[in-house]
């Protein structure tokens, strides 16, 4: 799908204050502390939910767009850890922004659902229905106490604004590809607080092979090659995997540098392409070329080729960046982390 | 407007009264009154009942009707009064002014509230209830925490030390200890305070005023009624005043006066045309150490910012200059929150008369009790004088 | 306890002050105050406007409440304080992202958006504006 004058006039993230080390997970649960996914990811303090996060990385994001929110045309939140099973986030966020006369809504694609949003807004703004929308990533993600996913399920939050392109652009869409099938690598069912996975099966079979159909599926119909692009982000559940991926489809560690922060944070889910992305975009060089494929359990990814505009530059700053968020951080024990995340049943 | 006259009090002891409900403690005050003023029942024609919670707390409305049915009076004028902690004080004003205007002869002030009931968890969530539920309930504090920002805005604004604050509830269990209807009947020392759980930090457990059980209620009548009694049983309200401040302590511009004081305080001593320095007792709202320190300034009996060196000085005492809270104040007394109005009338009202034991001020004539709604709302200032 | 607080249409109500920081400016006295009321609590003019208010501030009082009530009980212990906004406006407000014993009178503080309160398990959120210190 090639995508012609849609571009990003602004995009924020937010990654919560606290974390926990791997090692105190593994110590609480009897595993080595050194052979963990991740150094340590981020913790939502009590009053976060998903929500709460897409509230502030959307008010970053329009601190970088220097629109009034009357133009925004459509809110659109991927998310798989909703405060609500039902009762949308979108309205929320809409009420936060003081617009009314909008599409709200909110999508759910496992980690995917942040990069289907912003799919869907930039098929609204291309067609003329909107001149701005915002397309938002973010997830609480849920760890089963003493399950695999608890060492890297962590919370984080982005936001783009999309419009018609126009002076003062960041990005610009150059293209977008997906890629689905029916693979139930992951999933929670209605009802269940904690969901489940595949374990093995979600590698292999699910994460690699979406993410590559996706990119190559892209990069065949753009014309493009790994070294087109300066800048590359994959979803990234852990660091072994999208750095695997990088590798198998013809990518460097340099082009991987900006974009993989689950070392940092753990995995955001919704948010994790899209925190990527951010932070890809507090580093980049003006006329860079980015590729972003991201990965949902059920399973699908979609890919986007974005190239860097000179809005960049003086946007930037308007905003906290993505590592101002990573290296602002308190640490905060399993019994805390039990009580932040609920899991101390009364 | 005609003088009106307080000719019986009568009050259960605070405490955990587990045996006996919410209409029981108003029956056993009412009783308790009528009998030391030798009234019967057949007198009263109006009661007003001071009360905060009764609804949230015990499922209970409408304590006019009930108390009249109750305690075997039903046809009299009969209302629940509502200002948070100063529901006593306005329903002892709403009497007051009813017996004043010429209406009524006889009339029962009462306050009542029962507590022991609901755990603290829930009592907490009653009691913030006094001050804006959307505004300030919502964000979790609770009414120790609305206190504890003034608490530490005195101390950093005045730069004074907590515990010269702290004092002021060893002061109040001292006296509490020779008060029979006192909630706890024993001294404490600084250090204990000091050293007691903190609820809402900088404040103690031990400086906040316990949740407790009572009634208490007085009898007020007119001179007509008032002839028939020795003056020694007698004394008369020389002033009655409400005055209400900004409700949130975020909207007032200084959060370490309380303005209604000041306000209620003037409308009083104009009313009485009495001076301060008339002033031989007073009890005043301490359901926190620091309230007490800050009402010592706001009725002008310290500069602001020094309310807290008439305690340290000793001025306070029953030999000291403006003795105060002589039966335990709201610390020690106890403060069952809609009754605490009444209870602060009847502590001076039993020095008035010389009643006070072995916390008896010498020659006491002329005594003030004020009673605090929320943090300030409210304040009602009432004055008394021996006849 | 909670049969009594909970409502819907009452939080529902304020949420635009509650979500915007959305105070009150009287014409005729020129005070701010949160949140927005039709009648000035200093001069009585019925002459006021809605204002945004700044969203930074300074601490300048707080407390930590170690007993809640019944709705906040799994939150304790929680820092509660008064803040005075950049014009001058002041609310209360919990404080956020800060150690109980980190919190100091004076702090720089922001708002952000946040859970309150739930009317139970099943009920719904409430959400509306909390401070956290500005990290230098
Ligand atoms: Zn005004």
């Amino acid at each position: 799908m090639k995508i012609k004058d849609v571009s990003i006039i602004g995009y924020g993230a937010y990654v919560p204050i606290f974390r926990i080390k791997d090692s105190e997970i593994a110590r609480v649960w009897g595993r080595d502390p050194k052979r963990v996914p991740v150094n340590e990811k981020s913790v939502p303090g009590y009053d976060e939910d998903s929500l709460t996060m897409a509230v502030e990385a959307t008010l970053n994001a329009l601190k970088r767009s220097n629109i009034s929110p009357d133009i925004i045309g459509a809110i659109l939140v991927g998310s798989e850890s909703p405060p609500y099973a039902v009762k949308p986030s979108a309205t929320v966020i809409a009420e936060v922004l003081g617009v009314s006369r909008i599409v709200a809504v909110d999508m759910e694609f496992a980690c995917r659902a942040g990069t289907t949003a912003m799919q869907n807004v930039i098929g609204m703004v291309g067609s003329g229905m909107i001149e701005a929308g915002i397309a938002i990533g973010t997830d609480t993600a849920q760890g089963r106490p003493g399950d695999e996913l608890e060492y890297t399920a962590a919370a984080g939050a982005a936001s783009y604004i999309i419009s018609k392109s126009g002076n003062d652009d960041i990005a610009r869409f150059e293209g977008s590809f997906s890629y689905v099938t029916d693979t139930p690598d992951f999933w929670r069912r209605e009802g269940e607080r904690f969901p489940r996975h595949g374990y093995r099966f979600t590698g292999e079979p699910a994460y690699f092979h979406h993410i590559y159909s996706a990119a190559k599926g892209l990069m065949d119909e753009l014309g493009l090659k790994p070294q087109d692009f300066a800048h590359v982000v994959f979803h990234q559940p852990n660091v072994k995997f999208p750095t695997r991926m990088a590798k198998q489809l013809g990518f460097n560690k340099e082009q991987l540098k900006y974009g993989l922060l689950s070392g940092y944070i753990g995995n955001t889910y919704a948010a994790a392409s899209l925190i990527g992305l951010a932070n890809v975009l507090d580093n980049a060089k003006v006329g860079d070329r980015i590729l972003v494929v991201s990965f949902g359990s059920g399973a699908g990814s979609d890919a986007f080729s974005i190239i860097v505009e000179d809005g960049i530059l003086s946007k930037r700053d308007l905003a906290p960046k993505v590592f101002d968020y990573i290296s602002r951080k308190k640490y905060i024990d399993y019994s805390i982390y039990s009580k932040f995340r609920r899991n101390i049943v009364m | 407007m005609r003088r009106v006259y307080v000719c019986g009090i009568g009050a259960t002891p605070i405490g955990e009264h587990w045996e006996l409900s919410l209409r029981d403690l108003m029956v056993l005050a009412a009783k308790k009154a009528l009998e030391d003023s030798t009234l019967t029942k057949r007198d009263i024609e109006a009661v007003y009942i001071g009360n905060m919670s009764s609804g949230i707390l015990q499922g209970q409305e409408h304590l006019g009707s009930l108390f009249a049915t109750w305690f075997g009076i039903p046809g009299v004028s009969a209302q629940k009064c509502e200002a948070a902690c100063a529901s006593g004080g306005v329903a002892f004003h709403q009497a007051f002014l009813a017996v004043a205007s010429g209406m009524y002869d006889v009339v029962v002030a009462m306050g009542v509230e029962k507590m022991s009931d609901g755990n603290t968890y829930d009592v907490t969530s009653a009691l913030i209830m006094a001050d804006d539920q959307e505004y300030v309930a919502f964000t979790g504090s609770s009414f120790v925490g609305l206190n504890a920002l003034i608490y530490r805005r005195y101390m950093e604004k005045f730069n004074v030390k907590h515990e010269d604050i702290a004092m002021f509830a060893v002061h109040d269990h001292k006296y509490a200890v020779n008060n029979p209807l006192a909630q706890y009947r024993k001294a404490v020392t600084l250090e204990t305070v000091l050293n007691s759980p903190i609820v809402a930090d900088p404040l103690r457990l031990f400086e906040c005023a316990p949740i407790g059980d009572g009634a208490a209620a007085v009898i007020l009548c007119s001179e007509e009624v008032a002839k028939k009694y020795k003056s020694d049983r007698l004394v008369e309200v020389i002033a009655s005043s409400v005055a209400t401040d900004i409700l949130s302590l975020h909207n007032r511009k200084d959060i370490v006066t309380l303005n209604a004081t000041k306000l209620a305080m003037n409308k009083a001593l104009k009313m009485s045309k009495i001076d301060l320095k008339d002033i031989d007792i007073v009890e005043l709202h301490d359901a926190f150490t620091i309230l007490g320190v800050i009402h010592l300034e706001d009725m002008g009996f310290a500069e602001k910012g020094k309310g807290w060196m008439l305690v340290k000085d000793g001025e306070i005492e029953k030999d000291g200059k403006i003795p105060t809270n002589l039966m335990g104040g709201l610390k020690a007394r106890g403060h069952p929150v809609g009754a605490t109005g009444i209870y602060e009338v009847i502590d001076v009202v039993t020095q008035l008369r010389g009643e006070g034991g072995r916390n008896q001020v010498d020659d006491a004539e002329i005594g003030l009790a004020q009673n605090v709604g929320g943090v300030g709302g409210t304040v009602t200032i009432n004055l008394f004088r021996r006849l | 306890m909670n049969t009594f607080i909970n409502s819907v249409p009452r939080s529902w109500r304020e949420r635009k002050y509650k979500y915007r920081l959305i105070g009150g400016i009287c014409k005729k006295c020129n005070a701010t105050f949160y949140p927005y009321r039709g009648s000035c609590p200093y001069c009585g003019s019925d002459d006021i406007e809605e204002v945004n208010l700044p969203k930074k501030g300074r601490l300048i009082s707080y407390t930590i409440i170690y007993s809640p009530p019944s709705e906040f009980r799994l939150k304790q212990p929680y820092i509660v304080g008064l803040i005075e906004l950049e014009d001058g406006t002041r609310i209360i407000a919990q404080i956020t992202d800060v150690d109980v014993n980190e919190v100091k009178d004076g702090i720089e503080v922001e708002a952000v958006f946040r859970r309150y309160r739930e009317q139970g398990a099943d009920g719904i959120i409430e959400y509306g504006i909390k401070f956290r210190p500005i990290s230098d």
